[in-house]
Protein backbone atom coordinates (compact mmCIF):
# COMPACT_ATOMS: atom_id res chain seq x y z
CA UNK A 1 0.00 0.00 0.00
CA UNK A 2 1.43 3.41 -0.93
CA UNK A 3 1.43 6.66 1.79
CA UNK A 4 -1.63 8.40 1.35
CA UNK A 5 -3.44 11.17 3.09
CA UNK A 6 -6.50 9.90 5.36
CA UNK A 7 -9.26 12.42 7.02
CA UNK A 8 -11.03 10.77 10.37
CA UNK A 9 -13.45 7.82 9.10
CA UNK A 10 -12.05 7.49 5.92
CA UNK A 11 -11.31 3.40 5.18
CA UNK A 12 -7.81 2.89 4.51
CA UNK A 13 -8.10 -1.05 3.52
CA UNK A 14 -10.39 -3.30 3.08
CA UNK A 15 -9.57 -6.96 4.13
CA UNK A 16 -8.63 -9.40 6.96
CA UNK A 17 -5.19 -9.42 5.89
CA UNK A 18 -4.40 -6.45 8.12
CA UNK A 19 -4.36 -5.03 11.46
CA UNK A 20 -5.04 -1.81 12.74
CA UNK A 21 -2.67 0.28 14.19
CA UNK A 22 -2.10 3.39 16.11
CA UNK A 23 -5.08 5.83 15.39
CA UNK A 24 -7.04 3.55 13.55
CA UNK A 25 -9.83 1.64 14.22
CA UNK A 26 -11.18 -2.11 12.93
CA UNK A 27 -14.92 -2.02 12.33
CA UNK A 28 -16.69 -4.86 9.99
CA UNK A 29 -13.44 -6.09 8.25
CA UNK A 30 -12.73 -2.45 7.21
CA UNK A 31 -9.80 -0.23 8.86
CA UNK A 32 -10.59 2.96 9.73
CA UNK A 33 -8.75 6.08 9.89
CA UNK A 34 -9.85 8.05 13.46
CA UNK A 35 -7.33 10.93 12.92
CA UNK A 36 -6.18 13.47 9.98
CA UNK A 37 -2.81 12.06 8.72
CA UNK A 38 -0.59 9.85 6.76
CA UNK A 39 -1.36 6.27 7.00
CA UNK A 40 1.58 3.56 6.41
CA UNK A 41 1.62 -0.21 6.24
CA UNK A 42 4.26 -2.27 7.77
CA UNK A 43 4.29 -6.10 7.98
CA UNK A 44 0.33 -5.43 7.78
CA UNK A 45 0.12 -3.29 10.13
CA UNK A 46 -1.67 0.04 9.47
CA UNK A 47 -0.82 3.05 11.07
CA UNK A 48 -1.83 6.86 10.85
CA UNK A 49 0.84 9.40 11.75
CA UNK A 50 -1.32 12.39 12.30
CA UNK A 51 -0.89 15.97 10.84
CA UNK A 52 -2.92 18.16 13.57
CA UNK A 53 -3.40 18.19 17.21
CA UNK A 54 -1.60 19.31 20.36
CA UNK A 55 1.11 17.24 21.64
CA UNK A 56 0.35 14.27 23.26
CA UNK A 57 3.89 13.77 25.47
CA UNK A 58 5.35 10.08 25.83
CA UNK A 59 7.88 8.70 28.14
CA UNK A 60 11.47 9.46 27.20
CA UNK A 61 10.53 12.61 25.06
CA UNK A 62 13.19 15.32 24.59
CA UNK A 63 11.62 18.58 25.41
CA UNK A 64 11.88 22.02 25.52
CA UNK A 65 9.67 23.91 27.65
CA UNK A 66 9.09 27.16 29.43
CA UNK A 67 9.56 27.64 33.40
CA UNK A 68 5.94 28.63 34.68
CA UNK A 69 5.90 28.56 38.67
CA UNK A 70 8.07 27.45 41.20
CA UNK A 71 7.34 25.76 44.59
CA UNK A 72 10.53 24.30 47.31
CA UNK A 73 10.25 20.96 45.71
CA UNK A 74 11.26 21.69 42.10
CA UNK A 75 9.42 23.99 38.98
CA UNK A 76 6.43 23.68 37.03
CA UNK A 77 7.33 23.41 33.10
CA UNK A 78 4.79 24.78 30.17
CA UNK A 79 5.99 21.77 27.52
CA UNK A 80 2.51 22.57 25.76
CA UNK A 81 0.53 19.60 26.07
CA UNK A 82 -2.83 19.37 28.59
CA UNK A 83 -1.11 18.15 31.65
CA UNK A 84 1.59 20.73 33.37
CA UNK A 85 4.99 19.13 33.93
CA UNK A 86 7.20 18.89 36.84
CA UNK A 87 10.65 19.02 37.16
CA UNK A 88 11.63 18.14 41.01
CA UNK A 89 14.94 19.29 42.01
CA UNK A 90 15.84 15.80 42.80
CA UNK A 91 16.37 15.58 38.85
CA UNK A 92 18.63 18.14 38.88
CA UNK A 93 22.54 17.75 38.86
CA UNK A 94 23.45 20.13 41.35
CA UNK A 95 23.26 21.10 44.76
CA UNK A 96 20.10 23.19 45.12
CA UNK A 97 19.41 25.83 47.55
CA UNK A 98 16.14 25.71 48.62
CA UNK A 99 15.54 29.43 49.77
CA UNK A 100 17.54 30.75 46.22
CA UNK A 101 15.30 28.35 43.44
CA UNK A 102 15.62 31.16 41.20
CA UNK A 103 18.94 30.49 40.98
CA UNK A 104 18.75 27.36 39.23
CA UNK A 105 15.67 28.63 37.30
CA UNK A 106 13.68 31.11 37.41
CA UNK A 107 10.11 31.71 35.70
CA UNK A 108 10.49 32.61 32.15
CA UNK A 109 13.09 30.53 31.95
CA UNK A 110 13.35 27.99 28.67
CA UNK A 111 14.90 24.54 29.26
CA UNK A 112 15.70 21.29 27.39
CA UNK A 113 14.29 18.55 29.17
CA UNK A 114 13.44 14.48 29.27
CA UNK A 115 10.09 12.97 30.29
CA UNK A 116 11.11 10.05 32.80
CA UNK A 117 7.61 9.44 33.76
CA UNK A 118 3.73 9.98 33.28
CA UNK A 119 1.84 9.51 35.99
CA UNK A 120 -1.64 10.28 37.41
CA UNK A 121 -0.49 13.38 39.14
CA UNK A 122 1.20 14.40 36.08
CA UNK A 123 4.18 14.92 34.06
CA UNK A 124 7.51 14.44 36.01
CA UNK A 125 10.29 15.92 34.04
CA UNK A 126 14.56 14.58 34.35
CA UNK A 127 17.74 17.20 33.41
CA UNK A 128 19.98 14.20 34.73
CA UNK A 129 21.56 13.57 30.86
CA UNK A 130 24.26 15.81 28.95
CA UNK A 131 22.83 17.72 27.22
CA UNK A 132 19.73 18.69 28.90
CA UNK A 133 19.26 21.83 31.04
CA UNK A 134 18.71 25.73 30.51
CA UNK A 135 18.73 27.68 27.30
CA UNK A 136 20.88 30.77 27.35
CA UNK A 137 20.67 31.58 23.87
CA UNK A 138 19.76 30.45 20.45
CA UNK A 139 16.39 31.11 18.43
CA UNK A 140 13.42 29.01 19.45
CA UNK A 141 10.16 28.79 17.36
CA UNK A 142 7.31 26.44 17.06
CA UNK A 143 6.16 23.82 14.31
CA UNK A 144 3.66 21.34 14.48
CA UNK A 145 4.60 18.48 17.04
CA UNK A 146 3.58 16.14 14.70
CA UNK A 147 5.64 17.08 12.01
CA UNK A 148 8.75 16.66 14.30
CA UNK A 149 9.44 13.19 13.21
CA UNK A 150 9.34 13.98 9.55
CA UNK A 151 11.42 16.92 10.41
CA UNK A 152 14.42 14.52 11.86
CA UNK A 153 13.72 11.55 8.99
CA UNK A 154 15.01 8.61 9.23
CA UNK A 155 17.77 8.23 11.74
CA UNK A 156 18.01 11.72 11.62
CA UNK A 157 18.99 11.75 7.94
CA UNK A 158 16.95 14.50 7.48
CA UNK A 159 17.74 17.25 10.22
CA UNK A 160 21.66 15.91 9.47
CA UNK A 161 21.57 17.65 5.85
CA UNK A 162 20.01 20.84 7.67
CA UNK A 163 22.61 20.65 10.31
CA UNK A 164 25.58 20.06 7.91
CA UNK A 165 24.65 23.06 5.06
CA UNK A 166 24.17 25.58 7.80
CA UNK A 167 26.48 24.61 10.11
CA UNK A 168 24.12 25.21 13.71
CA UNK A 169 23.65 22.85 16.24
CA UNK A 170 20.00 22.11 16.10
CA UNK A 171 17.90 20.88 19.07
CA UNK A 172 14.03 19.46 18.48
CA UNK A 173 11.66 18.77 20.94
CA UNK A 174 9.02 16.09 20.33
CA UNK A 175 6.74 19.15 21.64
CA UNK A 176 7.41 21.24 18.34
CA UNK A 177 9.34 23.72 19.94
CA UNK A 178 13.00 23.91 18.04
CA UNK A 179 16.12 25.65 19.33
CA UNK A 180 18.75 26.23 16.69
CA UNK A 181 22.26 27.78 17.59
CA UNK A 182 24.41 28.64 14.66
CA UNK A 183 27.98 31.11 14.67
CA UNK A 184 25.63 33.92 12.90
CA UNK A 185 21.68 34.53 12.99
CA UNK A 186 22.21 34.63 9.44
CA UNK A 187 22.64 30.57 9.28
CA UNK A 188 20.16 30.34 12.62
CA UNK A 189 17.09 32.07 9.91
CA UNK A 190 18.79 30.04 6.76
CA UNK A 191 18.21 27.15 9.52
CA UNK A 192 14.78 27.89 10.60
CA UNK A 193 13.65 28.48 7.18
CA UNK A 194 14.80 25.07 6.11
CA UNK A 195 12.77 23.14 8.98
CA UNK A 196 9.60 25.19 8.07
CA UNK A 197 10.41 24.42 4.83
CA UNK A 198 10.19 20.57 5.72
CA UNK A 199 7.24 21.33 8.48
CA UNK A 200 4.87 22.47 5.33
CA UNK A 201 5.89 19.73 2.85
CA UNK A 202 6.05 16.99 5.47
CA UNK A 203 3.26 14.85 3.34
CA UNK A 204 5.55 15.03 0.08
CA UNK A 205 6.97 12.32 -1.70
CA UNK A 206 11.10 12.65 -1.90
CA UNK A 207 11.20 15.15 0.33
CA UNK A 208 15.00 14.61 1.04
CA UNK A 209 15.63 15.90 -2.83
CA UNK A 210 13.24 18.45 -2.86
CA UNK A 211 15.09 20.08 0.70
CA UNK A 212 18.48 19.64 -1.01
CA UNK A 213 16.94 21.53 -3.82
CA UNK A 214 15.82 24.00 -1.67
CA UNK A 215 18.61 24.63 0.52
CA UNK A 216 20.93 24.95 -2.66
CA UNK A 217 18.49 27.80 -4.12
CA UNK A 218 18.28 29.71 -0.80
CA UNK A 219 21.98 29.65 -0.32
CA UNK A 220 24.00 33.18 0.03
CA UNK B 1 3.64 30.79 23.99
CA UNK B 2 4.93 34.04 24.12
CA UNK B 3 8.24 35.16 22.64
CA UNK B 4 11.40 33.80 24.39
CA UNK B 5 14.24 35.15 25.94
CA UNK B 6 17.14 33.70 23.91
CA UNK B 7 14.77 34.74 20.88
CA UNK B 8 14.69 37.94 22.36
CA UNK B 9 17.64 38.79 22.12
CA UNK B 10 17.97 37.62 18.69
CA UNK B 11 15.53 39.78 17.46
CA UNK B 12 16.78 42.92 19.21
CA UNK B 13 20.61 42.42 18.35
CA UNK B 14 19.41 41.49 14.43
CA UNK B 15 17.44 45.15 14.79
CA UNK B 16 20.30 47.00 15.33
CA UNK B 17 21.88 45.48 12.20
CA UNK B 18 18.88 47.18 10.41
CA UNK B 19 17.52 43.65 9.31
CA UNK B 20 14.21 41.30 10.50
CA UNK B 21 13.93 37.61 10.93
CA UNK B 22 11.52 37.55 7.30
CA UNK B 23 14.00 39.82 5.51
CA UNK B 24 11.53 42.94 5.86
CA UNK B 25 13.38 46.28 6.01
CA UNK B 26 12.18 48.14 9.14
CA UNK B 27 9.61 50.14 7.58
CA UNK B 28 8.05 47.54 5.16
CA UNK B 29 4.98 45.89 5.81
CA UNK B 30 3.84 42.49 4.85
CA UNK B 31 2.37 41.50 1.68
CA UNK B 32 -1.67 43.70 1.91
CA UNK B 33 -4.59 41.84 0.73
CA UNK B 34 -7.92 43.35 0.77
CA UNK B 35 -11.06 41.03 -0.14
CA UNK B 36 -14.38 42.83 -1.05
CA UNK B 37 -18.08 42.23 0.25
CA UNK B 38 -17.10 38.95 2.12
CA UNK B 39 -20.89 39.42 3.95
CA UNK B 40 -23.55 39.38 1.91
CA UNK B 41 -25.45 41.27 4.52
CA UNK B 42 -23.53 43.63 5.50
CA UNK B 43 -24.26 46.86 4.15
CA UNK B 44 -20.18 46.94 3.08
CA UNK B 45 -17.52 44.48 4.25
CA UNK B 46 -13.85 43.91 4.00
CA UNK B 47 -11.45 41.03 4.59
CA UNK B 48 -7.83 42.39 5.36
CA UNK B 49 -4.65 40.49 5.48
CA UNK B 50 -1.16 41.35 6.56
CA UNK B 51 0.68 38.39 6.35
CA UNK B 52 -0.88 35.90 8.16
CA UNK B 53 -2.96 38.40 10.47
CA UNK B 54 -6.56 38.45 9.35
CA UNK B 55 -9.36 40.55 10.20
CA UNK B 56 -12.86 41.17 9.07
CA UNK B 57 -14.70 44.53 8.90
CA UNK B 58 -18.26 44.90 8.44
CA UNK B 59 -20.62 48.09 8.15
CA UNK B 60 -24.20 48.14 9.35
CA UNK B 61 -26.30 51.41 9.21
CA UNK B 62 -29.43 51.79 10.60
CA UNK B 63 -31.59 54.76 11.64
CA UNK B 64 -31.43 56.19 15.39
CA UNK B 65 -31.94 59.36 17.19
CA UNK B 66 -28.62 61.31 17.16
CA UNK B 67 -26.91 62.07 20.68
CA UNK B 68 -28.17 65.56 22.68
CA UNK B 69 -24.70 67.87 21.91
CA UNK B 70 -24.93 66.70 18.20
CA UNK B 71 -28.68 67.06 16.69
CA UNK B 72 -28.10 67.11 12.90
CA UNK B 73 -24.77 64.57 13.05
CA UNK B 74 -25.04 60.99 12.51
CA UNK B 75 -23.71 58.58 14.70
CA UNK B 76 -20.74 56.10 14.49
CA UNK B 77 -20.19 53.08 16.62
CA UNK B 78 -16.93 51.09 16.47
CA UNK B 79 -16.17 47.94 18.34
CA UNK B 80 -13.96 45.15 18.22
CA UNK B 81 -14.19 41.80 18.96
CA UNK B 82 -10.89 39.47 19.29
CA UNK B 83 -12.40 36.16 18.51
CA UNK B 84 -10.51 33.23 20.53
CA UNK B 85 -10.00 31.51 17.54
CA UNK B 86 -7.79 33.92 16.33
CA UNK B 87 -5.35 33.40 18.87
CA UNK B 88 -4.61 31.09 22.10
CA UNK B 89 -4.24 34.32 23.91
CA UNK B 90 -7.71 35.35 23.81
CA UNK B 91 -10.63 34.22 25.66
CA UNK B 92 -14.67 34.54 25.48
CA UNK B 93 -15.67 36.99 27.78
CA UNK B 94 -16.53 40.53 28.76
CA UNK B 95 -13.73 42.48 26.49
CA UNK B 96 -10.62 42.80 27.72
CA UNK B 97 -8.42 46.02 27.18
CA UNK B 98 -6.91 45.17 24.33
CA UNK B 99 -10.12 44.73 22.19
CA UNK B 100 -11.28 48.11 23.57
CA UNK B 101 -8.21 49.95 22.95
CA UNK B 102 -8.50 48.25 19.61
CA UNK B 103 -11.71 49.93 18.72
CA UNK B 104 -11.42 52.95 20.59
CA UNK B 105 -8.12 53.63 18.54
CA UNK B 106 -9.97 52.84 14.90
CA UNK B 107 -13.23 54.53 16.16
CA UNK B 108 -10.92 57.81 16.79
CA UNK B 109 -8.74 57.67 13.44
CA UNK B 110 -11.87 57.62 11.33
CA UNK B 111 -13.56 60.12 13.63
CA UNK B 112 -11.20 62.77 14.35
CA UNK B 113 -10.32 62.79 10.29
CA UNK B 114 -13.23 63.93 9.84
CA UNK B 115 -13.52 61.20 6.93
CA UNK B 116 -17.09 60.87 7.28
CA UNK B 117 -19.39 63.74 6.54
CA UNK B 118 -21.75 63.68 9.76
CA UNK B 119 -23.93 66.17 8.94
CA UNK B 120 -24.71 64.40 5.76
CA UNK B 121 -26.09 60.92 7.89
CA UNK B 122 -28.98 63.60 9.21
CA UNK B 123 -32.27 62.64 8.11
CA UNK B 124 -34.37 64.65 10.43
CA UNK B 125 -32.46 67.37 12.52
CA UNK B 126 -33.14 66.56 16.20
CA UNK B 127 -35.19 63.33 15.41
CA UNK B 128 -33.41 61.11 12.76
CA UNK B 129 -29.82 60.33 11.66
CA UNK B 130 -28.19 57.19 10.59
CA UNK B 131 -25.94 55.80 12.84
CA UNK B 132 -22.69 53.60 11.12
CA UNK B 133 -22.05 50.49 13.19
CA UNK B 134 -18.37 49.26 12.42
CA UNK B 135 -17.49 45.84 13.59
CA UNK B 136 -14.13 44.62 13.49
CA UNK B 137 -13.50 40.84 13.51
CA UNK B 138 -9.99 39.11 14.43
CA UNK B 139 -9.79 36.14 12.32
CA UNK B 140 -5.72 35.54 12.90
CA UNK B 141 -3.39 37.29 15.26
CA UNK B 142 -0.06 37.31 13.34
CA UNK B 143 0.87 41.19 15.28
CA UNK B 144 -0.72 44.58 13.84
CA UNK B 145 -3.99 44.13 14.30
CA UNK B 146 -4.24 47.48 14.90
CA UNK B 147 -3.16 48.90 11.03
CA UNK B 148 -5.35 45.62 9.82
CA UNK B 149 -8.30 46.91 11.67
CA UNK B 150 -7.92 50.79 10.71
CA UNK B 151 -7.14 49.77 7.09
CA UNK B 152 -10.38 47.36 6.88
CA UNK B 153 -12.52 50.04 8.68
CA UNK B 154 -11.52 52.58 5.64
CA UNK B 155 -12.09 50.10 2.98
CA UNK B 156 -15.35 48.96 4.46
CA UNK B 157 -16.20 52.02 4.99
CA UNK B 158 -15.68 52.83 1.16
CA UNK B 159 -17.57 49.89 0.03
CA UNK B 160 -20.45 50.42 2.06
CA UNK B 161 -23.81 51.60 0.46
CA UNK B 162 -27.00 53.34 2.48
CA UNK B 163 -30.11 51.21 2.58
CA UNK B 164 -33.54 52.19 1.18
CA UNK B 165 -35.22 54.25 4.54
CA UNK B 166 -39.12 54.17 4.24
CA UNK B 167 -40.03 57.99 5.93
CA UNK B 168 -43.73 56.46 6.58
CA UNK B 169 -43.25 53.60 8.64
CA UNK B 170 -39.90 54.82 9.81
CA UNK B 171 -38.29 51.30 8.50
CA UNK B 172 -34.99 50.50 6.93
CA UNK B 173 -35.60 48.20 3.93
CA UNK B 174 -32.37 45.75 4.03
CA UNK B 175 -31.38 44.42 1.00
CA UNK B 176 -32.24 47.11 -1.20
CA UNK B 177 -30.37 49.92 -2.01
CA UNK B 178 -30.40 53.69 -3.70
CA UNK B 179 -26.55 52.96 -5.36
CA UNK B 180 -25.99 55.62 -2.57
CA UNK B 181 -22.28 55.36 -0.67
CA UNK B 182 -21.66 57.03 2.45
CA UNK B 183 -21.10 60.89 2.32
CA UNK B 184 -17.18 60.16 2.01
CA UNK B 185 -14.11 62.14 1.48
CA UNK B 186 -12.25 61.68 -1.18
CA UNK B 187 -8.89 61.29 0.63
CA UNK B 188 -8.60 57.74 3.20
CA UNK B 189 -6.84 58.11 6.63
CA UNK B 190 -4.82 56.01 7.17
CA UNK B 191 -3.37 54.21 10.69
CA UNK B 192 0.45 53.29 11.41
CA UNK B 193 1.72 51.72 14.17
CA UNK B 194 5.46 52.50 15.28
CA UNK B 195 6.93 50.14 17.47
CA UNK B 196 9.79 50.78 20.03
CA UNK B 197 11.82 47.54 20.36
CA UNK B 198 15.22 47.78 21.94
CA UNK B 199 16.64 50.82 20.84
CA UNK B 200 15.11 50.18 17.29
CA UNK B 201 12.03 51.37 15.60
CA UNK B 202 9.86 48.62 13.32
CA UNK B 203 6.20 48.92 11.47
CA UNK B 204 3.76 46.14 10.61
CA UNK B 205 5.46 43.64 13.59
CA UNK B 206 4.39 39.59 13.73
CA UNK B 207 3.27 38.38 16.85
CA UNK B 208 6.96 37.38 18.06
CA UNK B 209 8.22 41.25 17.63
CA UNK B 210 5.24 42.42 18.76
CA UNK B 211 5.40 40.43 22.30
CA UNK B 212 9.05 42.41 22.60
CA UNK B 213 7.54 46.14 21.93
CA UNK B 214 8.02 48.26 24.62
CA UNK B 215 6.08 51.32 23.22
CA UNK B 216 3.99 51.49 20.47
CA UNK B 217 2.44 54.65 19.20
CA UNK B 218 -0.30 54.82 16.72
CA UNK B 219 -0.44 57.44 14.07
CA UNK B 220 -3.44 58.27 11.95
CA UNK B 221 -2.74 60.25 9.21
CA UNK B 222 -5.07 62.47 6.66
CA UNK B 223 -4.08 64.75 3.98
CA UNK B 224 -0.70 64.88 5.80
CA UNK B 225 -1.10 66.14 8.98
CA UNK B 226 -1.92 64.08 12.21
CA UNK B 227 -5.50 63.58 13.14
CA UNK B 228 -4.96 61.77 15.49
CA UNK B 229 -2.22 59.34 18.04
CA UNK B 230 -2.13 56.94 20.68
CA UNK B 231 0.85 56.08 22.78
CA UNK B 232 0.28 52.31 24.37
CA UNK B 233 2.69 50.84 26.99
CA UNK B 234 4.49 51.98 29.38
CA UNK B 235 7.88 52.93 27.95
CA UNK B 236 8.57 56.74 27.85
CA UNK B 237 10.14 58.51 24.62
CA UNK B 238 12.19 61.28 24.32
CA UNK B 239 11.46 64.16 21.89
CA UNK B 240 14.24 63.34 19.64
CA UNK B 241 12.13 59.59 19.51
CA UNK B 242 8.93 61.37 19.03
CA UNK B 243 10.11 63.43 16.15
CA UNK B 244 11.82 60.50 14.48
CA UNK B 245 8.25 58.21 14.80
CA UNK B 246 6.41 61.21 12.99
CA UNK B 247 9.17 61.16 10.36
CA UNK B 248 8.54 56.84 9.79
CA UNK B 249 4.89 57.55 10.08
CA UNK B 250 5.05 60.47 7.16
CA UNK B 251 6.87 57.81 4.95
CA UNK B 252 5.23 54.95 5.19
CA UNK B 253 1.61 56.53 5.61
CA UNK B 254 2.50 57.79 1.45
CA UNK B 255 3.22 54.11 0.11
CA UNK B 256 0.44 52.57 2.16
CA UNK B 257 -2.08 55.10 1.37
CA UNK B 258 -0.92 54.48 -2.57
CA UNK B 259 -1.51 50.67 -2.06
CA UNK B 260 -4.63 50.56 -0.14
CA UNK B 261 -6.06 52.89 -2.51
CA UNK B 262 -5.14 50.98 -5.46
CA UNK B 263 -6.54 47.65 -3.47
CA UNK B 264 -9.70 49.04 -2.92
CA UNK B 265 -10.81 50.28 -6.31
Amino acid sequence: MERKVVIPGEVIIEGEDYLPGEHTEKRNGQIISIRYGLAEEQNNLIKVIPLSGVYSPRRGNVVIGKVENINSNGWFVDIGSADSAFLSINEVPRYVNKDAMEEVFKIEDILIAKIWSIGKRGIDLSIKLRGLGKIDEGIIFKVNPHKVPRIIGKEGSMIKIIKDETGCDINIGQNGLILIKGPTIDSELYAKNAINFVAEKSFVNGLTEELTKWLKENKK
Amino acid sequence: MTTTEPTSERIKKYLLEGKRFDKRGLFDFREIKIEKNVSKKAEGSVRVKIGKTEVIVGIKLDVAAPYPDSPDKGNLMVSADMLPLSSPRFELGPPKFESIELGRVTDRGIRESGFIDFEKLCIKKGEKVWTVFVDIYSINDDGNLMDAAAMGAIAALRLARIPKYDEETGKVIYGEYENESLPLKEDSPVSISIHKIGNSFVVDPTREEEDLSECRVTLTTYEGAISSMQKSESEALTIDEIKKIFDISEETSKKILKEIEKKIK
